[in-house]
């Protein structure tokens, strides 16, 4: 029944826009990232689907990789890190809940416009349709970084950047393997690293909040 | 005769809604007693309560005006006759075309406007807290329930009910995205619109923590009564719109017989009775929240239905 | 009929000089208050003719104004529907002004321009060429501008009338420059040639533009709408009721002749530009209503919201006819024209209302007032009927044309452009939610004001207003209510307007059961409203009955309950600012609200004091840069006026030496 592959395939993508909005509006760090970690389950299934009606073997590896890292096993790196580092739980935003979704919902209409627009060419509707939901949660993954002051919501919106670009890949059929590997690795590096810094600047400032970088920074800005 | 048969069935299903409300009412009391480990009322007490209410005298405030006595006649006639539209057990009633969707969405608002002006009468602290907050309440609400309107509509085609239900009920609906955003914004509005927890505590009076409840502080006797009718409608009318557009399994089409009627009746109160049992888990689960955040939480169910729309538009012109 | 029309006109104006030079008794308000209202009715009864008798347009030119052009009148469909709209409304404030004029202390400022203001808005209406509209265009905004400034002894009303004048000014610059754009270069401007006059879109569209401003200045769009809420409340009671219900139509109506009639084929994508606008200033305008402290300040920003809904709503006509969809261009323009007739009716009632409290307690700031409904219970009661109208609930008009626009949304599926197909409906939820917070803004106007108990000394000592107040605010109020019951009647008689802007109609609904409304018969969906008013109407009178019957018929009075701790002070109830509170907390950023409270430091006994105001954006980020810039221009020009004798020479000889350096460039 293509008719039901679709729907199911249309449901998933848009529940992975729709929990990107939710991690918007999550205002506890710890609500944030069990929304992060149904954001990557929601992947994981997604990706499966694809695997299953494309027929396509490599990305039901894909799929686990995933389901284990990102549902699984980052959540709880970051539940530990928050918890010895003893971070602030709330999420502070530079404007409210409010306007930030109200850019959300701009940038969706912006990226499904944009996409349907350019790939009109292209004849499998669930590739184009996965490639318009998939800018939109790169799209919201930045919008989160740009409005959060917490670096662990930053950590989180990057994330899930990287959950979009991999549902864009998925769709647009004939990701080889390996670069889905140096994807996670490059991913998980990206996160090492951040987690070393926040070490570092837990140690400096006893907080991570961004803001307090700016007092040193050589000209002031005002 | 056919005439005197569809008036009659119409009717019916006036007085279905206005017996069965305070029994709903009654349902989700006992079933949040029960969750907490009480033992809680009998179902019935609603209506032993109304009863109550009525035989006992009025006591007006000094200064209330005549705006006062007329609103609860007003809040029951608007919200009685929306919830009269609801299909329930059949389409296609006899008046069924007489407001659509949106002329019920604003029949609620007419009953919500009467309400906040009778808070505002008497000219206490209380009544303007509740009459303000439940117009900055209504002021999201509405518009995500019209988003809500506008979803469905749009895939259904039409925003007359009994066509939706049709539709609803044939192949041609799919799985769509868009209407399980729907069905989650549906929910959320309704939750506001019956002031229940998280929105609003139907059950304390406590100037923190109520809205629905300091509006209604001076009424009492037969006026209370009418109020108390007017809410408990109101939470049958959104359980059946629920009901009747998500869930439209057992609905009797346009015309059917007796044995179909039946059947749409049965279904029915298996919706009404689910329905009750949820609302009783979901108030026990969840604390009620800031009046502030109520803001976002009502956002958070505009964005969704215009998400909702918007998905729609995708899907179409793939 | 045209002859009859430009008769009545002439003899408004004969009126205006007339009551120039009458000499100053009590007789003389009545004489030309009545007489207005007779000509009024006149103009509607013409409109009403024409529209009912589905008559072909009738022109007429007189040999006045310029000699090459003479000056061209007609009266077709559109104009038909304006002429009524206006004959109503002029003819409901003159009969109100028989009462309420008598509490004018300076009659003489009054008189001599309202019989000229209406007839000036009727030539606008009837015009047929360029100059005839321009000029009777300026007429109605300098007589205006003289009724603005009626109360010249406040200084705040004379900075209003400053700034109306400059903004009408602006306006009229701009119709210029448009009017010239669409005759082009050696056309004719009588606007029969103008319609024959091929244009390119671009053309068309920067048209659209100028008009957008032009016209929407004087009907009260974003950003040109800051005259607006300090100019309409200056103005007598009377004169705020025509300006907000018949002048902003009259603007509307001239957007409506030259986009719609005079401009042929539009771009797809000028048709965005005016539904944000009308939906931008929709949202923004009734935030503001919610947030101010004036009563008559409150009406005005509600009339821009309410102009801003007919906007959108003609945005969507212009998206619907430019994909080539008449038929659902008629729907959106049905809906934009209803609302334009039915804002007329509510916004001039509650205009009324707010004089007649203004009359009986002196007082026009809403946390001064209150308890009225026991004291003026029949204002009370027709204020009722406006406030419910206003708020679009059904089953008065206010919901027919809300109703209609929101059809007309639900169509945007089948537009062809996927930046409308997301536009339209994002512009619905807008215009949704600007229908919530107007029903919030008109609860707290009409709850503030009638209910609760008295502020202040004034409020508790007013009465009831006389009897053509009275009588003209009924009127009123039964119009809105019939137009409410019966929407069908409306629309078929919009009808033949709605034909010539949009190139098609509704179809007729005379003939639907029960006065029901299918606007579109192959999308099913339909509205009563008088099977809703009378199922509502039995329904509760029925409870009422049963209840009286079977409960209990006790009743006594005592203290209000509260809890408990009843506070005998007026002052602890809820009042303007604080029944704002919840809005302005939501919603702050958009009116920039601020709050401050001033706290004595410990040890100090005086009272803490807690203000909250808003400002508007518009006049902090465009006017008072635009004002600073023009101040610094002017402060550089000014070293112009020291110049010696020889730079003077110097000056004249330069401006020689180019303009024969452009005639030998030129030739």
């Amino acid at each position: 029944m293509p008719d039901l592959a679709f729907d199911i395939a249309h449901m998933l993508a848009g529940s992975l826009v729709l929990v990107s909005f939710m991690m918007i509006y999550q205002d506890r760090l710890s609500a944030l990232l069990n929304t992060f970690a149904l954001q990557a389950l929601l992947l994981a299934a997604a990706v499966g689907w694809q695997a299953y009606i494309q027929g396509a073997s490599h990305l039901y590896a894909s799929a686990g990789i995933a389901l284990v890292f990102k549902a699984i096993i980052v959540p709880w790196a970051l539940h530990k890190m928050i918890q010895r580092l003893g971070i602030h739980r709330e999420v502070e935003t530079v404007v409210g809940v409010v306007p930030t979704m109200l850019a959300g919902m701009g940038l969706v209409a912006l990226s499904i416009l944009l996409m349907l627009q350019l790939t009109e060419t292209a004849e499998s509707a669930l590739a184009r349709e996965d490639l318009a939901f998939s800018l939109s949660v790169i799209l919201l993954g930045m919008l989160m970084m740009v409005t959060r002051r917490n670096a662990v919501s930053q950590v989180v919106g990057f994330m899930s950047l990287e959950n979009g670009l991999i549902l864009a890949t998925t769709g647009a059929q004939g990701m080889p393997f390996v670069v889905e590997i140096s994807v996670a690795f490059s991913v998980l590096i990206a996160m090492i690293v951040i987690g070393v810094f926040l070490f570092r600047i837990r140690e400096r400032f006893d907080s991570v909040d961004t803001e307090a970088i700016e007092h040193f920074r050589g000209e002031k800005r005002s | 005769m056919e005439l005197i048969g569809n008036l009659l069935l119409q009717g019916v299903q006036m007085f279905l809604v206005l017996v069965l409300a305070p029994g709903l009412t009654g349902l989700v009391r006992k079933a949040k007693a029960r969750l907490t480990r009480r033992r809680g009322a009998s179902v019935l007490q609603p209506y032993r309560d109304l009863w109550r209410l009525m035989q006992k005298e009025v006591i007006l405030a000094d200064n209330a005006s005549w705006l006062f006595r007329v609103s609860p006649y007003m809040i029951v006639a608007a919200t009685w006759v929306a919830a009269s539209l609801v299909p329930t057990f059949a389409i296609g009633l006899e008046f069924s075309w007489t407001a659509d969707f949106i002329a019920i969405v604003a029949l609620l608002g007419s009953a919500r406007f009467f309400l906040a002006l009778a808070g505002m009468d008497v000219g206490t602290s209380f009544g303007g807290i509740g009459s303000s907050r439940e117009m900055m309440i209504g002021a999201f609400a509405e518009p995500a329930m019209l988003l809500v309107v506008f979803t469905v509509s749009l895939v259904a085609g039409s925003t007359q009910l009994s066509n939706v239900v049709a539709f609803m009920q044939s192949d041609a609906v799919g799985v769509r995205v868009s209407l399980a955003m729907a069905l989650v914004a549906l929910v959320i509005v309704a939750l506001a619109e019956n002031a229940r927890i998280p929105v609003d505590n139907p059950a304390t009076h406590l100037e923190l923590t109520m809205v629905h409840e300091a509006m209604v502080l001076e009424y009492s006797g037969r006026h209370l009564a009418m109020i108390e009718l007017a809410a408990s409608l109101k939470l049958l009318l959104y359980v059946a719109l629920i009901g009747a557009i998500f869930l439209p399994f057992g609905i009797g089409p346009a015309g059917t017989g007796f044995a179909g009627l039946a059947a749409g009746l049965v279904f029915f109160l298996v919706k009404l009775v689910g329905g009750g049992l949820l609302l009783a888990v979901l108030e026990t689960s969840v604390a009620k929240m800031r009046v502030f955040r109520v803001a976002e939480f009502l956002g958070a169910a505009l964005m969704l239905g215009l998400l909702g729309t918007l998905l729609l538009f995708v899907s179409r012109s793939l | 009929m045209i002859g009859a029309g430009l008769t009545i006109v002439g003899l408004l104006l004969v009126l205006s000089l007339a009551a120039a030079v009458l000499p100053n008794g009590p007789k003389t308000p009545v004489l030309v208050y009545g007489a207005s209202t007779a000509l009024c009715s006149g103009l509607a009864a013409i409109g009403f003719s024409a529209l009912a008798a589905s008559a072909d347009p009738v022109g007429l030119i007189l040999p006045i104004g310029l000699p090459w052009l003479g000056a061209h009148f007609r009266i077709d469909g559109l104009s038909a529907f304006f002429l009524l709209l206006l004959g109503i409304g002029g003819a409901a404030a003159s009969l109100y002004a028989i009462g309420y004029g008598r509490h004018e202390h300076e009659p003489h400022r009054t008189l001599p321009f309202y019989p000229g203001f209406l007839g000036a808005m009727a030539v606008v209406i009837l015009s047929d060429d360029a100059f005839t509209f321009l000029l009777s265009w300026e007429v109605m905004s300098l007589l205006s501008w003289a009724l603005v400034l009626t109360h010249h002894r406040a200084e705040d009303t004379r900075q209003a009338g400053y700034l109306y004048l400059v903004m009408a000014g602006f306006g009229t610059m701009v119709l210029l420059l448009a009017f010239g754009l669409m005759a082009g270069s050696g056309g004719s401007y009588d606007f029969a040639a103008i319609r024959e006059t091929g244009r390119n879109e671009m053309l068309a569209a920067a048209v659209l533009m100028l008009m957008l401003l032009g016209a929407g200045s004087k009907a009260g769009l974003m950003p040109m709408h800051v005259w607006l809420p300090v100019a309409h409340p200056a103005a007598p009671s009377h004169v705020s009721a025509l300006m907000s219900g018949v002048m902003t139509k009259v603007a509307i109506y001239g957007f409506v002749r030259v986009v719609f009639d005079l401009l042929g084929p539009l771009p797809w994508w000028a048709s965005p530009v005016v539904i944000v606008a009308g939906a931008l200033t929709a949202v923004i305008g009734i935030l503001f209503a919610i947030n101010d402290g004036d009563g008559k300040r409150v009406l005005a920003w509600s009339t821009i919201e309410n102009v801003g809904i007919i906007f959108a709503g003609l945005g969507l006509a212009v998206a619907f006819r430019a994909n080539a969809m008449p038929g659902l261009a008629a729907l959106a323009m049905t809906a934009a024209l209803i609302h334009a007739m039915n804002h007329m009716l509510f916004k001039s009632l509650l205009f009324m209302v707010a004089g007649a409290v203004l009359n009986a307690t002196g007082r026009r700031d809403l946390d001064a007032l209150g308890g009225l409904i026991h004291r003026m219970p029949v204002t009370a009661a027709l204020a009722l009927v406006g406030v419910t109208a206003i708020s679009a609930l059904p089953p008065l008009n206010g919901f027919v044309s809300e109703w209609l626009m929101f059809q007309s949304v639900l169509q945007s599926p089948q537009l062809a452009q996927p930046g409308l197909q997301f536009l339209v409906p994002a512009a619905g939820g807008v215009l949704a939610l600007t229908a919530a917070l107007a029903a919030t803004a008109f609860v707290r106007f009409f709850g503030v004001i009638f209910l609760g108990r008295a502020r202040s000394d004034p409020a508790a000592a007013a009465s009831e207003v006389d009897r053509w107040s009275l009588g003209a605010m009924a009127g009123l109020a039964a119009l809105c209510i019939l137009a409410g019951v019966l929407p069908g009647l409306l629309i078929d008689f919009v009808g033949p307007a709605v034909e010539i802007a949009s190139g098609d109609r509704l179809v007729s609904q005379a003939s639907n059961a029960w006065f029901t409304l299918v606007p579109l018969p192959q999308i099913d969906s339909s509205y009563s409203g008088f099977l809703v008013m009378a199922f509502v109407a039995i329904v509760g009178g029925g409870a009422a009955w049963t209840v009286h019957r079977i409960a209990s018929r006790g009743v006594r009075r005592g203290p209000a309950w509260d809890c408990g701790f009843p506070n005998a002070d007026p002052i602890t109830q809820y009042g303007a600012g604080s029944f704002a509170q919840p809005i302005r907390r939501s919603f702050g950023p958009v009116v920039a609200a601020r709050e401050t409270v001033f706290m004595p430091p410990p040890g100090d006994p005086s009272a803490a004091r807690h203000a909250a105001s808003t400002t508007d954006l518009a006049w902090r980020h465009l006017y008072t840069p635009l004002i600073a810039l023009v101040g610094a221009l002017a402060t550089r020009a000014n070293s112009l006026q020291f110049l010696t004798i020889r730079r003077y020479l110097s000056l004249v000889f330069g401006t020689l030496i180019l303009l024969l350096v452009g005639l030998a460039t030129w030739n």
